[in-house]
């Protein structure tokens, strides 16, 4: 079987993987981060997405082995080891951008990608196409939008805080 | 030092505490659990629609690697394994029982839809299993199938249950024919309206899983599994399917991706791990893959209805006549039957006086996946109908749509309020969510925007639904009286922790609502306890002493009155405890948010003192009173709630391609008192998108022969963030009456409001091209080829 070396979230693995396994399942299964979820089976709903080499791609569709020597980031890779949450986990808690939670980890981890490759920032329409690869059931995705919306002006320092103002 | 504490109780947005763990991948679902010595299973489904079944060969798949067993329907029998029950049995018109043939958890002798199990192969991996289940060889002699309910009931179709006339469920009816045939004789206007309600597939985010544990020590079973009420599956799967008494299985439904329907009933699978893990002694863990979803997930809706309504020359509503067919599928799901029944046709009067309503629902067997509850379950199907009435009949009547629903709104000052069928409204104003509603959408100003629209070359409608439903669901006797085979009462267990911390244990379940922070709100509004130190425990037989779960917008209104009533007997017991510590008389004991005060004097005990003395029972009134502070209650709702509003939709379409655009959308919703007003407007929000989805762009479609079409996420077409514009979410509130917190359920109003709303916006923006009604979803290739073959009616 070949064998993939991968840094995930900082840490080096190696693994012996099947040809036909997905990175998702070396995420899950042997790696045990399970916070990458799987939610469909034809590419479609997002809740698999990873940055690979900072690029956010859904790893249901990565073969294990296309990822060796990658450097990879998850869903549990984001907060700081003090546990401080990225400005997007804070954005998404604030603004109420997730209720079951299981689109979450694939949403919080394309919209950041969405932000980074758009330093000049995003309109409204424009984070709403930016999310055309991530399905969520629960929340209609207006507040997902206003989250993505404040976590951009804090990740490129046009403000210091997420909070919004008390109601 | 002043340390100021943010307000937490009953109407603040506290920020949601399950966050934390879901926002960092620490989610606990059920497929994220890993067993010492685990298999996995994979289920080998029918590719035929309606097929006997000659022979299952499991031979070469036994022999694959890693295989470690591969059972059939026939191993199931042999070990007296139940069919999956049903859970409401409905009567017809003449007053027999509906027909409810067996249900086998894995097919015997015959399939009866893609999708139905046939056989289960059980290894070490995920993928042996799969390899495994693909080299079963299945015999089958092919059948004609029945995918649509003209199909099924047709003279001579095949039938798919022996023993089952017709395809035919049952026949029900509800009202006095002949009384409401009278108001249509007399009636000056009568407006007739067919409508489809179009099947959706409810799609939650995390598919279907369960996870079966057998312990060789206890002989206990444990079932792992993404169920909205896990005490359920517990009641139907031990007693109904394996024989398992409940002191011996515990069914846990951890954190669980959304629901909306779908996660409520018992399901094969679950019958299939749990079972297979006590044959093999070891543990037996199955996920769907999208595709399974698709085909073995109850689906929703599938309505076929006329509506009649009788009206006098002033547009009063004299009478409403329906006749409805709706899909059961191939198979009775749990709460199926309950659907086109209780929880529709009892909804008709809405918000309006009408008085007299008849209403007959035809049940059909098609060779199609089961159907069952889904997002508002009957009330959207219902609200369709009515608002889609109104409007052809302001239309046919020449009477503003507006104007036409004020005239027959039920008065403010008119509660309680009596329909004609079955239920008593305990409050509303539908005027004052009306007027609210009106106001933010700027409806008087719609024109000025048609106008601008036109401009650019596009066409903007305008479209409107007041609507009303019923949950927090439900009074056990009224429901025992209509065929349900449970109660719908709710369990609320409030823990008093020596040092003062909450464990609140609940019958309802949370799976997306937010519970773990709206009922931490009120504990810390009713004990003064910090929502930081209480803690929600749901979603487990072992911990929780029973519960129904949650559905039809019940676990605030049910479960969280449950809790009420609970920390209602920790401050009666609080307070006799107090009256011990302070040497006072327990009459003469407040108690207000955490503090117990003697009235009229400064002597007070904090909650803590007295958890402290009830564990610690040194200075106690032992005698009298047994240690400990922790209550449990059961709190049977004595009516059902009643949420309704006002939903208005405003689109835009583009008569180049037939695309709708949301342009704005309003919601005004009376849900009563609102505990978190933030997460309130999250699930009208999603509701709305559900409700969109269901008008725009989401059906399902099988073809004559059975084959499920719309079977991806690629077929199917879910609502995407581009699909949507934002949405305005206000409440209006009017308490309910009759429960603790005056509180009426937030879960389905969007999704039952919406879709008439939005409907009745498409016709509108079509008002030139004659068009009187429109099925749902209303596709760009629906509408280009109205707009492409109709008449132009106007300046042309």
């Amino acid at each position: 079987m070949p064998q993939v070396t991968l840094t995930v979230n900082g840490q080096t693995h190696t693994a012996e993987v099947e040809g036909r396994t997905l990175l998702v399942e070396l995420l899950r299964e042997t790696l045990r981060l399970t916070g990458t979820h799987v939610g469909c089976d034809t590419s479609q709903c997002g809740a698999c997405v990873v940055h690979i080499n900072g690029e956010s791609v859904k790893s249901c569709t990565t073969l294990a082995v296309m990822a060796n020597g990658a450097n990879v980031t998850t869903i549990e890779g984001l907060a700081k080891p003090d546990g401080t949450l990225h400005p997007m986990q804070e954005a998404f808690r604030e603004y109420h951008a997730l209720q079951c939670g299981f689109c979450t980890p694939g949403m919080v981890m394309s919209a950041i990608d969405l932000v980074q490759k758009n330093p000049q920032g995003l309109t409204e329409q424009q984070i709403r196409e930016g999310l055309e690869g991530n399905l969520c059931r629960c929340t209609g995705y207006h507040n997902i939008v206003k989250a993505i919306a404040a976590a951009a002006d804090v990740m490129h320092g046009k403000r210091s805080e997420i909070a919004r103002a008390a109601e | 030092m002043n340390v100021v504490t943010p307000f937490e109780g009953i109407g603040a947005s506290v920020r949601r505490k399950e966050d934390f763990r879901f926002l960092q991948g620490r989610g606990a679902y059920t497929d994220d659990f890993n067993r010492q010595g685990q298999l996995h299973a994979w289920i080998l489904r029918s590719p035929h629609a309606h097929a006997r079944i000659k022979a299952v060969d499991t031979k070469a798949a036994a022999a694959m690697p890693g295989v470690v067993a591969v059972f059939t329907g026939a191993d199931m029998a042999r070990d007296n394994i139940g069919g999956l029950p049903c859970g409401w049995q409905i009567h017809n018109k003449d007053g027999s029982p509906m027909a409810e043939p067996p249900h086998p958890v894995l097919a015997i002798d015959k399939v009866r839809h893609v999708g139905d199990p046939v056989a289960v192969a059980i290894a070490a991996t995920r993928e042996q299993a799969r390899d495994a289940a693909e080299a079963i060889l299945v015999d089958y002699d092919v059948l004609p199938a029945a995918a649509t309910m003209d199909a099924a009931l047709k003279p001579g179709a095949a039938p798919i249950h022996d023993g089952v006339a017709g395809n035919l469920c049952y026949d029900w009816h509800i009202g006095d024919k002949a009384v409401v045939d009278a108001a249509f004789a007399s009636a000056a206007k009568v407006v007739s309206l067919d409508l489809v309600n179009n099947r959706l597939i409810p799609n939650a985010m995390e598919p279907r899983a369960a996870l079966g544990e057998f312990d060789r020590t206890t002989g206990d079973y444990t079932l792992t599994t993404t169920s909205q009420n896990p005490h359920v599956i517990r009641l139907l799967m031990g007693a109904n399917v394996l024989h398992i008494p409940e002191s011996k299985l515990r069914v846990v439904a951890p954190d669980v991706g959304g629901g909306f329907g779908s996660k409520i009933y018992h399901y094969a699978e679950e019958a299939i791990v749990t079972w297979s893990a006590g044959k093999l002694a070891r543990p037996v863990k199955w996920t769907a893959d999208r595709s399974e979803s698709f085909m073995s997930d109850a689906h929703g809706r599938d309505h076929v209805s006329h509506a009649e309504l009788a009206l006098d020359a002033e547009g009063k509503i004299l009478g409403l006549r329906v006749s409805t067919l709706a899909n059961m599928g191939a198979y009775l799901s749990t709460f199926a039957p309950c659907v086109p029944t209780y929880l529709y046709a009892t909804l008709l009067a809405g918000v309006y006086t009408t008085p007299v309503i008849y209403c007959e629902v035809k049940a059909v067997f098609t060779n199609t996946v089961p159907v069952d509850a889904y997002r508002g379950a009957g009330r959207p199907e219902a609200t369709f109908l009515l608002e889609r009435l109104m409007d052809v009949a302001a239309q046919e009547t020449g009477i503003d749509r507006v104007d036409l629903r004020r005239r027959n709104f039920i008065p403010t000052d008119a509660f309680p309020y009596q329909t004609p069928v079955a239920l008593q409204y305990d409050s509303g104003n539908y005027h004052a969510t009306l007027d609210e509603a009106l106001k933010t959408s700027d409806w008087a100003g719609f024109e000025a925007r048609r106008a601008e629209s036109a401009k650019r070359g596009k066409l903007r409608g305008i479209g409107i639904s007041t609507y009303l439903e019923a949950c927090g669901i439900a009074p056990s006797a009224v429901v025992g009286s209509l065929g349900a085979r449970a109660g719908l009462y709710e369990v609320g267990t409030i823990r008093v922790h020596p040092t003062g911390s909450v464990t609140v244990l609940t019958g309802a379940h949370s799976h997306g609502q937010g519970h773990e922070t709206t009922f931490a709100q009120l504990v810390a509004d009713k004990l003064g306890v910090p929502t930081a130190q209480v803690d929600i425990v749901h979603g487990d037989t072992a911990k929780v002493p029973f519960g129904m779960g949650t559905y039809g917008s019940r676990s605030l209104a049910v479960g969280g009155s449950a809790m009420m009533k609970a920390m209602d007997k920790i401050i009666a017991k609080g307070k006799r405890i107090a009256a011990h510590l302070m040497e006072a008389s327990v009459d003469d004991i407040e108690f207000d948010r955490g503090t117990f005060r003697v009235a009229g004097t400064d002597k007070t005990k904090a909650l803590v003192d007295i958890s402290v003395a009830a564990y610690v029972p040194h200075n106690y009134p032992i005698e009298e009173l047994e240690p400990g502070l922790e209550e449990t209650a059961f709190y049977d709702p004595k009516n059902f709630t009643y949420p309704g509003g006002c939903h208005i939709a405003e689109v835009e379409i583009d008569p180049e391609t037939g695309k709708v655009s949301m342009v704005n959308f309003t919601a005004v919703d009376d849900v009563g008192r609102v505990i978190n007003p933030m997460i309130v407007e999250g699930q009208v929000q999603g509701g709305i998108a559900q409700g969109i989805g269901q008008a725009l762009l989401e059906t399902c479609v099988y073809d004559a022969s059975g084959q499920l079409l719309s079977g991806s996420m690629m077929d199917y077409t879910m609502p995407r963030a581009d699909d949507l514009a934002p949405v305005s979410v206000a409440t209006h509130t009017t308490l309910c009456t009759h429960n603790p917190l005056g509180v009426k359920g937030c879960g389905e109003v969007g999704a039952i409001g919406s879709p008439p709303a939005v409907i009745n916006a498409v016709v509108d923006a079509l008002r030139d091209y004659g068009v009187r009604t429109l099925d749902m979803p209303a596709t760009p290739a629906k509408i280009w080829q109205i707009i492409n073959g109709g008449r132009r009616m106007a300046a042309e």
